[in-house]
Order: C-alpha cells, then sequence, then structure tokens
C-alpha cells in the first residue's frame, strides 16, 4: 500500500500540513527540531494507535491545542482508504475509515501497514524484554487484529489477578478462594495471547535470519548466524532460569501448540508459582513475564554484540517484519526515520536497495548527503512549521 | 468560576457519574432558567428518593415498601431466583418479558481492582434464600465480562452441593459489555438458551 495525501492539523509541532505523495521513496530533509519525525510519525500512529517514540497520547497533541487530527489517504489493493483520526489528551479518540464512524479505535488496526525504523528500536536490542514483547504484539495486531482484544482482555484479568495477590496476604474471608478463577481467565486468556505469538515467531524467524545475513553480509557463517526464539515462563519448566546457563527452553517436538494446551500450561505453572506469587504479590508467569530471546551465533545478542551488531540485528527484526508482512499479501509502507546517518556503508547499502524497491518508503534525515544518492525520488523539504517539495 | 450558589450547584452536578464540568455547567444554567415549579418538582424527587426509598428485604432491589413490586407480586414464580448485579439489570430483563421468578440483586461483582470480594456483596443474603430448599433453578445473569464471569462462576460454587439447576445466560450477549445496554432481542434470546453451568 501507499500514502497518497497526509493533513494534519495540531499534531505535534505542526499546526497544519498537507502534503500529497506518490508510490516510490519519499525523503524529508531539514535541520534538527523542525518536525521530520513528526510527520512520519503521524503516519505510524494510523498503524498501530500509538507512537514509538512516546507512551501515551498527550505528547502527540501541539501544546496549547484541544486536539490533534491526522487524516491521510491510502490506496491499498488498488482501493482509496481515507482515515480519519482526532486525538484527544483527555477524551476517547474518534476514528473514521472512509467517512464512516468505527465503534472502537482499535477496529482501525490492520488496515494500515507500516513498518517503521528508527533509532529508538535499538531498544529492540539492548533495552528490557517489554520491548521485544511490545514489537511481538504490534505485528501480531497487525496480522490479525483480532489480538488486539486478546491483549486488552489480558491486561484486565492480569490486573485483577495481581490486585488480589497484593491483598491476599492480609485477605479477609473469601479473597483467596477466588484467586483459581482469576487463574483460569488469566490461563485461557493468556494462552490465546501465547499461541498467537508462538505462531508469529515461528513464521517470522526465517525472515530474520535472512535479514541479518544480507544486512551483515557474511553468508551462511554459522558464528554469525542470527535467530530469534520464543521463550515462554510458563513453558519453562523452572522459571527461575540462572542468567547465561545452558537454555532449558522446551525443544520443538512435543511443544504444546494449541490454545487448550497452552492455556493448560500456563494454569499448571501459576500453581506451581503460587506460594511465590502470594510472597511478592504480582504475577509470574504468562506471557507478561515471557522474553524474546534475540541470538547472535552461540550467544545471547544482549549484552554480547557489538554497536554495530546491534544495529543489524534491530533493523533486521524491522526488516522481518517487513518481509513477513509482504509474503501476507499487503505490502507495507516502510517507515525510516533519522536511520541512514547510524548505519555504515555496506548496512547503508543494503537498506537503500530494499527502501528502493518498496512500493513505498518515507525516509528523514537532518542532511540530504545522509540519504544514498541512489534513492532518487520525491524529495521534501522540512522547516519553520512547513514542507515544500523540492525540485 | 461562578459565585456562590450557582459554582456550589455545578460542583454537586459535577460529582454525578457520567458528568464532566461541560455538561455540569449546563445543566446548571438549565435550571437556573426553569420554571420554579419545575425546580420544586425535581428538589421533591430528590428529597423522596433519600427519604421514601429503601431496598427490599427479600432481593435487594429498591423498593418504596418492605418488600419491591416485584417480591410483592403473586403471581411471579417462587422456585427460580435470578441473580444480577444491579438494578438497572432488573429493569433490562424485564423489559424482555422472558423471565416469570423473581431477582436477587448483588450490588456489584467480584473486582479486586475495586476492592470488591464476594463478602462485599449480597452473597450471604443469596444463600440464606436458597437455604429451604425451595428453589430449583437458579440464573446468573452477571454481566458479560471477567468480573461478571468471575462472580457467577464463584456463586455457582457456593451452590453446587444444594442440588438445584444453575444456569448461566447463553452467549450471543457483546463479551466485555453491560447487561443493561444488551437490546431486548439478543437479551431475550440469552434468556431463552441458558446453560447449565456445572461448578
Ligand atoms: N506536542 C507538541 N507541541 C508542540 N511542539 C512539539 C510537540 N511535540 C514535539 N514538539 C516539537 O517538535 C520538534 C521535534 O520535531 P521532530 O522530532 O519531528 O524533529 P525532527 O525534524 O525529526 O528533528 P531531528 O532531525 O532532530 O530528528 C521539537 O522542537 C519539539 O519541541
Ligand atoms: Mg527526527
Ligand atoms: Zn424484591
Amino acid at each position: 500500500m501507499h500514502l497518497r495525501q497526509l493533513v494534519l492539523h495540531d499534531f505535534r509541532s505542526w499546526v497544519t500540513a498537507d502534503l500529497a505523495l506518490q508510490p516510490g521513496p519519499a525523503v524529508f530533509v531539514g535541520p534538527n527540531g523542525q518536525g521530520k519525525t513528526n510527520l512520519v510519525e503521524a503516519v505510524g500512529y494510523l498503524a498501530t494507535l500509538g507512537s514509538h517514540r512516546v507512551a501515551t497520547d498527550a505528547p502527540l497533541v501541539r501544546q496549547g491545542a484541544g486536539q490533534a487530527i491526522v487524516r491521510a489517504r491510502f490506496a491499498r489493493d488498488d482501493r482509496e482508504l481515507l482515515v480519519e483520526c482526532e486525538i484527544s489528551p483527555v477524551k476517547a479518540n474518534r476514528v473514521r475509515v472512509n467517512r464512516a464512524p468505527l465503534p472502537r479505535p482499535r477496529e482501525l488496526l490492520g488496515l494500515v501497514r507500516t513498518v517503521l525504523f528508527a533509532p529508538e528500536d535499538l531498544a529492540l536490542v539492548r533495552g528490557d524484554p517489554s520491548e521485544r514483547r511490545r514489537f511481538l504484539d504490534e505485528l501480531l495486531v497487525t496480522r490479525a487484529p483480532r489480538y488486539a482484544g486478546v491483549r486488552q482482555d489480558y491486561d484486565r484479568v492480569l490486573k485483577q489477578r495481581n490486585a488480589l495477590l497484593k491483598t491476599a496476604r492480609h485477605a479477609r474471608g473469601d479473597a483467596l478462594r477466588t484467586l483459581d478463577i482469576w487463574d483460569a481467565h488469566v490461563a485461557r486468556v493468556g494462552g490465546e495471547l501465547l499461541a498467537g505469538r508462538l505462531a508469529l515467531v515461528a513464521a517470522l524467524a526465517p525472515y530474520v535470519s535472512a535479514a541479518y545475513a544480507a544486512i551483515a553480509g557474511t553468508g551462511s557463517a554459522a558464528e554469525e548466524a542470527a535467530g530469534i526464539t520464543y521463550e515462554s515462563s510458563a513453558l519453562r519448566p523452572d522459571p527461575y532460569p540462572i542468567q547465561g546457563a545452558p537454555d532449558s527452553n522446551l525443544s520443538t517436538q512435543g511443544r504444546p501448540e494449541s490454545v487448550a494446551e497452552l492455556t493448560e500450561a500456563i494454569a499448571e505453572a501459576l500453581l506451581r508459582v503460587r506460594g511465590d506469587e502470594l510472597d511478592r504479590g504480582i504475577t509470574l508467569v504468562g506471557p507478561h513475564r515471557d522474553e524474546l530471546r534475540l541470538r547472535l551465533g552461540g550467544s545471547a545478542a544482549k549484552g554480547y554484540a557489538s554497536h554495530g551488531e546491534s544495529w543489524s540485528f534491530a533493523l533486521a527484526l524491522k526488516l522481518g517484519a517487513y518481509d513477513l508482512l509482504r509474503a501476507d499479501g499487503v505490502e507495507p509502507i516502510l517507515i525510516l526515520d533519522d536511520v541512514f546517518a547510524e548505519l555504515d556503508t555496506r548496512r547503508r547499502a543494503h537498506l537503500s536497495t530494499i527502501a528502493a524497491a518498496a512500493e513505498q518508503t518515507l525516509i528523514t534525515a537532518a542532511v540530504s548527503e545522509d540519504v544514498p544518492a541512489s534513492l532518487s525520488g520525491m524529495r521534501f523539504q522540512v522547516a519553520d512549521g512547513e514542507v515544500h517539495p523540492i525540485g | 468560576m461562578y459565585e456562590g450558589a450557582v459554582q456550589d450547584l455545578i460542583d454537586e452536578l459535577g460529582r454525578l457519574p457520567g458528568v464532566g464540568p461541560k455538561s455540569a455547567q449546563r445543566i446548571a444554567f438549565f435550571i437556573l432558567g426553569s420554571e420554579a415549579t419545575d425546580i420544586s418538582r425535581l428538589a421533591a424527587a430528590l428529597h423522596r428518593v433519600r427519604d421514601e426509598v429503601r431496598f427490599c428485604t427479600i432481593c435487594g432491589n429498591v423498593a418504596e415498601a418492605q418488600l419491591c413490586k416485584i417480591c410483592r407480586d403473586p403471581r411471579r414464580a417462587l422456585d427460580v431466583i435470578c441473580v444480577v448485579e444491579e438494578p438497572k439489570d432488573v429493569v433490562a430483563i424485564e423489559r424482555t418479558r422472558e423471565f416469570r421468578g423473581r431477582y436477587h440483586i448483588l450490588g456489584g461483582a467480584i473486582s479486586p481492582i475495586d476492592g470488591i470480594g464476594p463478602e462485599d456483596l449480597r452473597i450471604r443474603e443469596l444463600m440464606a434464600r436458597l437455604a429451604d430448599g425451595e428453589i430449583t433453578e437458579l440464573i446468573l445473569a452477571t454481566d458479560p465480562n471477567f468480573e461478571g464471569e468471575a462472580t457467577a462462576t464463584y456463586l455457582a460454587r457456593c451452590v453446587a452441593s444444594m442440588g438445584m439447576t444453575v444456569t448461566r445466560l447463553a452467549s450471543g450477549l457483546p463479551v466485555g459489555g453491560d447487561l443493561e445496554y444488551a437490546d431486548e432481542v439478543t437479551l431475550g434470546r440469552a434468556f431463552e438458551g441458558r446453560r447449565r453451568v456445572t461448578a
């Protein structure tokens, strides 16, 4: 798919912006802090209903304004898709698709498909497991939007269960007798989420390995090979593994896969750790404690990978997601925010080859020279609250 | 900020559920512009709910006497009880005309986040009603969300050894929703298609 028109009102630094685009690369250049990232962040917002930079909506609304409006016309499957989104820090957001209001904003998810790569993505490799879980869940929801509801349900039952665990120690009466009822909810919704994630990682893993090999350019050398595996806190026999110990994760054989099997595995795991949970007042197993393991050759990428290798891995995750979505049948819009300056010549060349071949790539850079000249297409100058096509 | 009485009224209205500061202001000025008799009627209605409304000693619904209209009605079946979270759920179910028994209002649902456990609901009163063995069916019509489900499961367990049929409204109700928002047809069908619960 590609973006044909983007209109912003009071989004971030933009009082108004209105730009027309065509398929192919579109490069936004201009000095720091002029609003380049803000433009592409708005496009990413329509895909995920979130920002790659902040966790809440409030910073997206221009200071002093009541609400932000993002309106975009896309071409998807040869049809026009008009998406309008009102973002408010105090009220519920409102979304319209082809002029029809959606009952819930989250029903937008899956329609607009983007893959956004930005400096923040280094945290995918170096940051907490929560960063990698968010990456997985975002992709999961894009491919199968019903998981947005599953995620929301999981957060809800987890909150309820944690609230109960916290009060359970000085519990009155029957409080504890209801714990296994919440266990059942956590296990059922968690089993559904876990099944989705396991299937996703199985589908994504080969694309990520291939993307890494292409970026690093080392061909098939085993010690350089990159891979991802999903490590479930519930499927692991020992819920507290020693750091660096050989992986005790179950092998692919005999590994539970169906929602029913995974539900049961989580229920059993919850029973095993119940004593610790009561001591600590939090739920210790379930998808919210799982990890997407990144490995490079024999070792964990986190802590071992060099700066350049970490960048390559982060890029491989995003390009893997891009290839997977393409294989699903809808080509996502590729968004490259401020990343060319971070990459060496090899990686830059590789990324620009992919960017040039994509149906549409939105690129931001402070200096024009950072963007490989081979990426010819539309160029826009961004400065003083305005955006103009150059040349 | 307005002066004295107007601001007091806005503040009081703003404390009502679902009324934000803007609506509070709009309602306040609507009241200001109303006829004196209209205002008296509103004030009288407020006083009456406080002075006259009490809770039915059988089901816990709002009532103007010791018993509510439904519990007083001799045509209602005495052998089946429908358990709901709130009085507004009774109104929703009555609209469907599917149910001829009596109700039991729990006063909420189990929700640890809100600090509500089983002992905060009218479960002891329910067990007392069931004790004489005359009830043959207990319908669990708590909301179709996690809290409502948890409450229904808990109740099903509490009565498991008592021998009555325990049913739950059929699915088809929008999940994650409130019973009161289900339309009559959907709720009516959910009633007809209710299923046995095994604890
Ligand atoms: N809610 C907001 N209201 C007003 N201005 C905002 C808001 N959020 C961000 N800004 C402003 O937007 C500017 C940053 O824009 P953006 O991140 O798009 O810059 P950029 O052009 O990508 O710069 P760089 O080249 O440094 O990446 C900052 O000056 C910031 O103050
Ligand atoms: Mg930027
Ligand atoms: Zn009554």
